[in-house]
């Protein structure tokens, strides 16, 4: 199905191999799971198995052969998959462009929409599905045309774990047997039992391990673990508080934001509050509101300086640091330095944060230029630059690899210990076992 | 923008559930007319016939009326400005109050102006609010011979449109995290304004881009002919609705230059 010999592939204007001197050979229904640290060349791979790396975007050396009659593919995010707005469409959408006569069409359809185990009927709106949803639907729509080689890349990394368990039910009881799939994933215990076969990539390239599922639990896993990978039985080291908090920094009453009302919270000094909740529970929209970013529709937050979303956006900063999801929202400038200096931060601050947060090797590189780690480290080295005492963040370890979480995980715990309050939103159960001192569980409560 | 995307009803009305490219040439047809009248009574036949045409496409005259209150102001700020602005005062003197001199000319002029400016809003409105977007690229493709290239990609682009709203509202507030906001000073206001909007396209190409090539990855403008999920036919109601409009055009003229 599919053979590499010595295959390598360039991006254009960069001077580093994404992959290089790969030898793989892998056939027809095998289930293979692609493992490796982040920058290891994973989704380059798949997307050179897709065929989506247009010549002329950068330069391939060896051999690639890929024998699949229709080859489908699941990137991350399902927002910039979809193309229609209703659901029976969208399935529709890849046989259209292949060709599939109308009397097919349909019949196929509904039965790859049973298959993945969407509930709804044809013409539901596919902007008012949940986020796990919508990665069934893309799924549906990448089977739709029997595929005979299924690539996926990381399909649950951007959902909460509810609906990466849909995605993974789905995954079961929709891929045919005799179809191929290739699988990247950082989280690799749900996973383990759809594979029958593990291929780490070496960073500098080519193939460091090519192993059955069951062998990632020896002494294999635990190189695994030290390279980046999350394998079963090696969890993050826990990181909880020392010293009992201090004084409160943020207190809230009666708070209603939009048309959610909340449970009364209190942040104190060297605590570390994880906010949990199934998606829609409005856990952004709280720490929105407690970073003073949002106008309580009713009720207040309070802090011994005042009301958050009343001080100017200099004030703010230099009381409360609020990290987003997405990093790349936050990066206004065109060097990691200048995003760091904006606003007057002293030289020596930015040096030291530099250092701290161990950018200072690209200190000169666009801030859109990072890889994800890179990104969210500068993420939170903004937030901290006019030194807040209160640092609250969404989803901080979204799609991390286990290196890049442990590292941020060890600095939210060191930021704690030196006295800051910190809130984390986030439905990464591992982040509430290493680092919350207290839960604030909003399915539970509201 | 989320706003009119949220706005659209697939209704069964008689006219609402019409093929799209036939409603697109009845309104071209009427609209075009009414562009090149500047007689009153002929534009108020046209709004009339708007008026009357609005349950046939499931829309109440009172939910006309709601949906156009833009064109409404628009309207109502053109008479306003033409009678305290307007150059020629020839005609009868109808008002005269201080300076303000409101004559038959002037009256007429800016009734003619915005009765113009409401019989092209109305009727399209009634036409794009009852038209559904992937109906609309379905029919263009079937019916008009665009490319599927350009009109399910342009499809898709305006799904990607409505998220940028939300975009918006974010990177605003992730800029006032960052200790960025413009006080009360204009120029401030205005470089932060184009930062917000750079940052907007940024993203913005970026979605677009993973979009594209999750859409080459379906195979989407491989050079295999395309076959249509959602088959079209052409009524003979809907060359009724084309003839209809032919005819309305014809009639606004007839009274413009009775």
């Amino acid at each position: 199905m599919i053979t590499l010999e010595g295959y390598g592939w360039r991006h254009a204007g960069r001077r580093a191999w994404a992959v290089r001197g790969l030898d793989l050979r892998i056939e027809r229904g095998e289930r293979v799971l692609l493992l490796g640290p982040s920058g290891a060349g994973k989704s380059t791979l798949l997307h050179a198995l897709a065929g989506l790396l247009p010549e002329d975007s950068g330069e391939a050396e060896g051999v690639r052969k890929v024998d699949a009659g229709h080859v489908g593919i699941v990137f991350q995010d399902p927002q910039s998959q979809l193309v229609m707005s209703r659901a029976g469409d969208e399935v529709a959408f890849g046989l259209e462009n292949l060709g599939w006569s109308l009397d097919q069409v349909w019949p196929r359809v509904d039965e790859v929409l049973r298959q993945v185990g969407f509930g709804y009927e044809r013409d539901r709106a596919t902007d008012a599905l949940s986020g796990g949803e919508q990665q069934r639907l893309v799924l549906a729509g990448a089977l739709a045309p029997r595929p005979e080689l299924l690539l996926l890349d990381e399909p649950t990394a951007n959902l909460d774990p509810a609906g990466a368990a849909l995605v993974r039910r789905a995954l079961r009881d929709a891929v045919d047997a005799d179809t191929t799939v290739v699988l990247i994933e950082h989280r690799i215990a749900e996973v383990l039992d759809l594979v029958t076969r593990v291929v780490v990539l070496e960073p500098g390239g080519g193939v460091r391990d090519d192993v059955p599922p069951h062998l990632l639990t020896g002494p294999l896993g635990a190189e695994l673990a030290a390279a980046g990978v999350w394998v079963p039985g090696h969890p993050a080291p826990a990181r909880h508080a020392a010293n009992p908090p201090g004084d409160v920094l943020l207190s809230t009453r009666d708070l209603r934001v939009r048309h959610l009302s909340y449970p009364d919270v209190t942040i104190r000094a060297g605590e570390a509050l994880a906010v949990t909740g199934p998606n829609g529970s409005g856990k952004s929209t709280l720490a929105l509101a407690l970073g003073g970013l949002l106008k309580p529709a009713a009720g207040e937050v309070r802090s011994p300086d005042g009301s958050p979303h009343r001080w100017r956006a200099h004030a703010l900063a230099a009381r409360i640091g609020s990290v987003f999801q997405n990093p790349e929202q936050q990066f206004v400038a065109a060097t990691v330095r200048d995003e760091l200096a904006l606003g007057g931060t002293p030289t020596s601050r930015v040096d030291e944060l530099l250092t701290r947060l161990r950018l200072d090797h690209l200190a000169g590189a666009n801030p859109f230029t990072l890889s994800g780690g890179e990104a969210r480290r500068l993420s939170v080295a903004t937030a901290l630059a006019a030194r807040p005492r209160l640092l609250i963040l969404d989803e901080p370890t979204f799609g991390q690899d286990r290196r890049t979480w442990i590292e941020l995980v060890d600095l939210l715990a060191a930021l704690r210990d030196d006295g800051h309050g910190v809130v984390t939103v986030t439905h990464d159960p591992d982040v509430v076992t290493a680092l919350a001192d207290r839960v604030l569980d909003l399915g539970r409560s509201s | 923008m989320t706003s009119t995307a949220t706005a659209i009803q697939r209704s069964d009305a008689l006219l609402a559930r019409r093929t799209p490219v036939a409603k697109i040439v009845f309104l071209a047809l009427f609209t075009t007319s009414a562009l090149f009248t500047r007689d009153v009574a002929a534009l108020g036949f046209a709004l009339v016939v708007t008026f009357l045409a609005a349950p046939l496409f499931g829309i109440t005259p009172w939910g006309l009326l709601r949906r156009g209150w833009p064109a409404l102001l628009g309207a109502a700020t053109v008479v306003l400005s033409l009678a305290l602005f307007a150059a020629d005062r020839s005609g009868t003197v109808l008002v005269e109050f201080g300076p303000i001199v409101i004559t038959s000319t002037v009256l007429g002029n800016a009734l003619s102006l915005a009765l113009r400016l409401l019989a092209i809003a109305l009727p399209s409105i009634l036409v794009f609010s009852t038209t559904d977007p992937t109906d609309l690229a379905d029919s263009l493709i079937q019916h008009a011979r665009v490319s599927p290239r350009f009109a399910i990609g342009a499809l898709a682009a305006f799904r990607l449109v409505g998220l940028l709203g939300d975009e918006w509202r974010m990177i605003a507030m992730a800029r006032r995290a960052r200790g960025i906001d413009a006080g009360h000073n204009p120029v401030r206001w205005l470089r932060l304004f184009a930062g917000t909007a750079f940052g907007l396209l940024v993203g913005a190409i970026r979605r677009g881009t993973r979009l594209a090539v999750a859409m080459d990855a379906r195979g989407f403008d491989s050079g295999l002919p395309r076959t249509v999920a959602r088959p079209m036919p052409w009524r003979p109601a809907d060359s009724l609705l084309v003839l209809t409009g032919a005819l309305l055009a014809a009639l606004i003229q007839l009274i413009a230059h009775r």
